[in-house]
């Protein structure tokens, strides 16, 4: 397939903006690089995103069972309201009279997303969930300043964890110690008890856990931290199994942050934009980034919260991103909400009760939304790895699941069905993972050669890292 | 897998070759080629740097992974192998060729194996 | 309750049996005795589409919709082409994920690298990276590619747009990095002052182009005393501006970012916007977030992957110099779609506009209202005049559906850009005369 620079010809364009209707005036200095942007019709345009379109797998093209993704159904009418001029021609610096319905927004995203998370105030500052986790981090070094505690300086993180957790720490300015799981697992209790003192800042924690299992213990770890005078912070990646049943607030977390592009079904535009609002209790609320929204006599206004850490980004964050959201809170509501974690568990669960016969399921207990594979044995078996039943997946038409995540499980397949997967797709792709791991035994080459029908064969990473071409040149 | 003769090995799996006794060569070894893969990219420490034994020296990255390479001595960079940013496939390909690092004023190493104690730690490990 | 949810009663009970349990309740047995709170939670009951779209809709219907934008300072009122919003919304490139499974994400690894390939034809540098968040953190992850062991100081002209400075500050706040604010002379930076407060120890200095005031900054004569101090220019540039202006590149700038927003996205009340991030060829490895490539399949066929991971913290953990994980793919595929549909053309059309129609009407409240600008150096398509009541005449604007420039400094920071027609900016100005000079 063509670059847009290798179609349509010199001169070609588009008829886009009028002739000038003042006197012309121009900079003194102007570039000498010439700007060689592509030159196409109107008509070689589309074509060319349409033809990219049909290289995309996007959730309207079939099941997408990426743990800790949470791929669910994007609702159309969110779209439609984040496409309202009500929202989108409002610029983000005009007088708080003239935009009370975006403030209204961002008030009741709050409110409920609070009431949700059981937290006393929030943040639609940050633009994704490492934004968001980067800036829990930085509320917790603010908090441990003002009290003048600056011996704090370690953030406890289970070896399960996502990668953006110890790096948000670390931006922060802190060091991270790692804890690992147990053989259940979940925290270690006797490894965080030794990692716990008088120098622990906090915990980063995901409940459900990357291996999709509920931390039995959470009490107790939020407790042991606590006391060793550390704050707790809930990442809320894996927030779909518990939304609407339980709160990470009623587990002990002081702060939060959540993915609207995963729990709230909010779309993943090929990789962003999301949105991570960061919620707190009480103790934190005057740190949060500003300004949040404030409610007085049906008056929306929006105010610097008194020790703020300041900016985390220009303007009030992803906004339509959070009017996706608020839609979706909205349409669920008070009863959807749960319904719908019930389901991502029962759907889980099913799938991994369909497979765990045939596929190494290292932890045998329910899962919550999501479940973890391991393919180690068949690796050391038949030479057929993960990477290896993900690409066979592709010739069936299917999304792999995630892959070599979390690292504490080798050869790692973590398996997210979500509640907006209907049986029939389930039991399909159960069936298309039974076929696999057949071929495995029988055919391995077959799956070394995978994929043969995508419109591009296994590509050559390590050529593209030694010599990276970031773009094109003519 | 190669384990020449005439150089000291790391536990962490690096060889020096002494040069004399203040100075040497580091790379890494066989074994650590290929347990890293495919390399892409080497970030090599800087001329002037002070090492510390068993602090990391520099980083290795494959595609899926880094990789540190850690310090067999205390001492002061004073060369690095430049040829290894833009054919970084030189590690995989001539391990014991490929030097990374030269360190001078040595003043402390660790404890380091003849190529026979290497060979039978690499395989004590496996087991 | 609205739902999304597709299985049926029937079905859940053939689940429930494949699993063998007889309640989803068991699945939650984990969970600490009273903490669920199913039915304890406060908030609306669900409701059906129809009602969800008038409730949302009465929201947006009490914002104000101005006709005439007059107002800029780090958001912009630019013609968005019909062929980037029906593009753009296309589901396959919406519910798309990452593409991390390159074989079926060729359309979205394409479009991020013809992304990348214009906005380094439009700044003129080496590389650029898939986008970050937004301008304000994009300057803020600039200055992390600059520190280094010796050099740890941070600087920043005072005439960067306020929200950008107030973001690299609580990023440096984050790092221990100490960021130093340099004074500015008549609407630009102070160029004597900024070569005084510049030591060995400087890793960076931030400048915006045009800055804040719209002025046009001496880029080139600060450019070389930077980097006579040791240290890397980077440059916050206004992507429009950029086709016409000298490029950062020209400029000397070792790193270039700036808010794509102007590139085809809607002002949306402040978001999802669009950090662009752009460097020198020694600088590549040290660019944060994703980056994607070109290389060749098995077949010898060209194609694309996100590549230079071995940077990214889901790999470096807490050795990555950045947490960043996402960026604003698709506001970047908007971005894409918008320069091809505006090619070289459209865009240096929409920069003169610009730039001809503020100097109208700079030149019309000049004359018309007797005020003069505040700073008198070139400007692109922003700028600031005096003003002697500047609530009254944002009132008055704003209740003929006008939204006046920003107040700034005592005086308003007034933008034009080529949407806004000669009748418009006329009216505006008859608009002030009338209602505030009588």
């Amino acid at each position: 397939m063509k670059l847009i620079f290798e179609c349509g010809s010199d001169g070609q364009h588009l008829s886009l903006i009028p002739p000038c209707d003042v006197p012309e005036v121009m900079l003194k200095e102007t570039r000498e690089q010439p700007l060689e942007l592509p030159q196409v019709c109107e008509n070689e345009l589309t074509r060319h995103y349409t033809a990219l379109s049909k290289r995309v797998y996007g959730i309207n093209d079939g099941f997408y069972p990426l743990g800790s993704c949470t791929m669910k159904y994007n609702p159309k009418i969110n779209d439609d309201m984040a496409a309202l001029p009500g929202f989108t021609a409002v610029h983000p610096l005009q007088p708080e009279a003239t935009v009370q319905g975006c403030l209204e927004v961002l008030c009741k995203a709050e409110k409920y997303l609070c009431e949700i998370t059981g937290m006393d105030a929030m943040t639609m500052q940050p633009a994704a969930g490492a934004h968001g986790e980067f800036t829990g981090m930085m509320l917790i070094k603010a908090y441990l300043r003002d009290r003048g505690d600056t011996g704090r300086t370690k953030i406890i993180i289970p070896d399960s964890a996502h990668g953006t957790n110890p790096a948000s720490a670390v931006m922060a300015g802190f060091s991270v110690i790692n804890v690992c799981s147990g053989p259940d697992g979940g925290v270690d209790l006797e490894s965080l008890k030794a990692a716990v003192g008088p120098d622990t800042a906090g915990l980063m924690l995901t409940n459900p856990n990357t291996l999709g299992l509920f931390d039995r213990n959470i009490l107790e770890i939020t407790r042991i931290v606590h006391e060793a005078g550390g704050l707790c912070y809930y990442d809320g990646a894996n927030l779909n199994a518990i939304s609407g049943i339980v709160r990470p607030g009623d587990m002990g977390f002081d702060i939060v942050h959540l993915n609207l592009h995963k729990t709230f079904s909010t779309p993943h535009g090929g990789g962003g934009p999301g949105s991570g609002p960061v919620g707190c209790k009480e103790h934190l609320v005057c740190f949060l980034p500003g300004p949040i929204t404030a409610e007085a006599d049906g008056l929306y206004k929006q105010v610097m919260p008194a020790k703020s850490i300041g900016r985390v980004k220009a303007f009030n964050g992803n906004f339509l991103v959070v009017v996706r959201a608020l839609t979706y809170i909205l349409t669920l509501g008070r009863d959807g909400l749960p319904d719908a974690s019930r389901h991502a568990v029962l759907h889980a669960n099913y799938m991994m009760s369909r497979l765990k016969g045939t596929y190494d399921m290292p932890y045998d207990t329910f899962c919550m939304h999501e479940f973890v594979m391991s393919l180690d044995r068949l690796h050391r078996e038949t030479g057929v790895s993960a990477l290896d039943i993900t690409k066979g997946l592709l010739d069936y038409g299917l999304h792999p699941p995630t892959m070599y995540f979390p690292t504490i499980v080798h050869e790692a397949l973590l398996v997210e069905p979500t509640e907006t997967e209907s049986k029939a797709a389930i039991d399909e792709a159960v069936e298309v993972f039974l076929k696999l791991y057949e071929t495995a035994k029988t055919d391995p080459g077959k799956l070394h050669n995978a994929p043969v029908t995508t419109p591009v064969r296994r590509l050559d990473e390590v050529g593209a890292a030694r010599n990276p071409i970031l773009k094109y040149e003519k | 897998m190669n384990f020449p003769d005439g150089l000291k090995y790391s536990k962490t799996h690096e060889w020096v070759k002494m040069l004399d006794t203040y100075s040497c060569l580091i790379g890494i070894t066989d074994f650590a080629q290929s347990e890293l893969g495919d390399v892409v990219f080497i970030n090599l420490p800087k001329i002037g740097d002070e090492v510390v034994k068993n602090e990391v020296l520099c980083d290795v990255e494959s595609v899926k992974a880094v990789s540190d390479v850690i310090s067999p001595v205390s001492g002061t960079i004073s060369e690095v192998n430049e040829g290894l940013v833009d054919a970084p496939e030189k590690l995989n390909e001539d391990p014991f060729g490929s030097w990374i690092a030269k360190v001078e004023k040595i003043t402390a190493s660790l404890d380091l194996m003849d190529a026979a104690r290497y060979e039978e730690f690499i395989k004590s490990e496996e087991a | 309750m609205g739902t999304y949810v597709p299985t049926t009663p029937a079905e859940q009970d053939q689940m429930l049996a494949e699993i063998g349990i007889s309640s989803v309740d068991e699945l939650y047995a984990n969970v600490p005795a009273g903490m669920t709170i199913c039915d304890r939670l406060s908030l609306p009951e669900g409701i059906s589409e129809l009602a969800v779209r008038a409730a949302v809709t009465s929201m947006a219907d009490k914002n104000k919709v101005f006709r005439t934008i007059l107002r800029g300072a780090g958001a912009y009122n630019h013609f968005i082409p019909s062929v980037v919003r029906s593009i753009t919304s296309r589901e396959e490139f919406m519910t798309a994920y990452t593409p991390y499974q390159a074989e079926i994400s060729q359309g979205i690894l394409q479009a991020i690298f013809e992304y990348q390939t214009m906005i380094c034809m439009l700044t003129g540098m080496d590389a650029s990276n898939a986008s970050v968040y937004d301008g304000a953190t994009a300057a803020a992850e600039a200055v992390t590619m600059c520190r280094d062991r010796k050099r740890v100081k941070a600087f920043i002209s005072s005439c960067s747009n306020p929200e950008v400075i107030q973001t690299v500050q609580t990023y440096c706040f984050g790092s221990d990095t100490e960021l130093v604010i340099v004074p500015a002379k008549n609407g630009r930076t102070d160029a004597g002052a900024l070569e005084s407060m510049l030591g060995d120890d400087a890793a960076c200095f931030y400048l915006q182009q045009p800055n804040y005031f719209g002025q046009m900054e001496d880029a080139s004569g600060i450019s070389a005393i930077v980097h006579a101090a040791g240290a890397k220019f980077i440059m916050g540039v206004n992507p429009i501006a950029c086709a016409v202006m000298r490029t950062p590149f020209e400029y000397g700038a070792d790193i270039a970012v700036g808010e794509g927003q102007p590139l085809g996205l809607s002002m949306s009340f402040g978001g999802p916007y669009l950090g662009f991030m752009t460097c020198v060829k020694s600088m590549i490895r040290r660019l944060p977030g994703r980056i994607a490539g070109q290389t060749t399949d098995a077949d010898g066929a060209r194609g694309f992957v996100l590549t230079l991971t071995a940077r990214e913290q889901h790999i470096r953990r807490e050795k990555a110099s950045s947490n960043i994980c996402s960026n604003q793919a698709l506001c970047a595929f908007t971005a894409g779609v918008y320069m091809t549909a505006m090619g070289e053309k459209g865009m240096r059309q929409a920069a003169l506009l610009c730039v001809s129609k503020a100097h109208y009407l700079a030149g019309c409240i000049r004359k018309e209202l007797g005020w003069k600008l505040k700073y008198d150096g070139e400007f692109f398509h922003e700028f600031v005049t005096e003003c002697p009541c500047p609530e009254k005449v944002l009132q008055v604007l704003e209740d003929n559906g006008i939204l006046g420039g920003l107040p700034v400094d005592g005086g308003i920071l007034w933008c034009v850009t080529e949407v806004v027609t000669k009748a418009e900016l006329d009216r505006a100005v008859d608009i002030i005369k009338g209602g505030v000079l009588i």
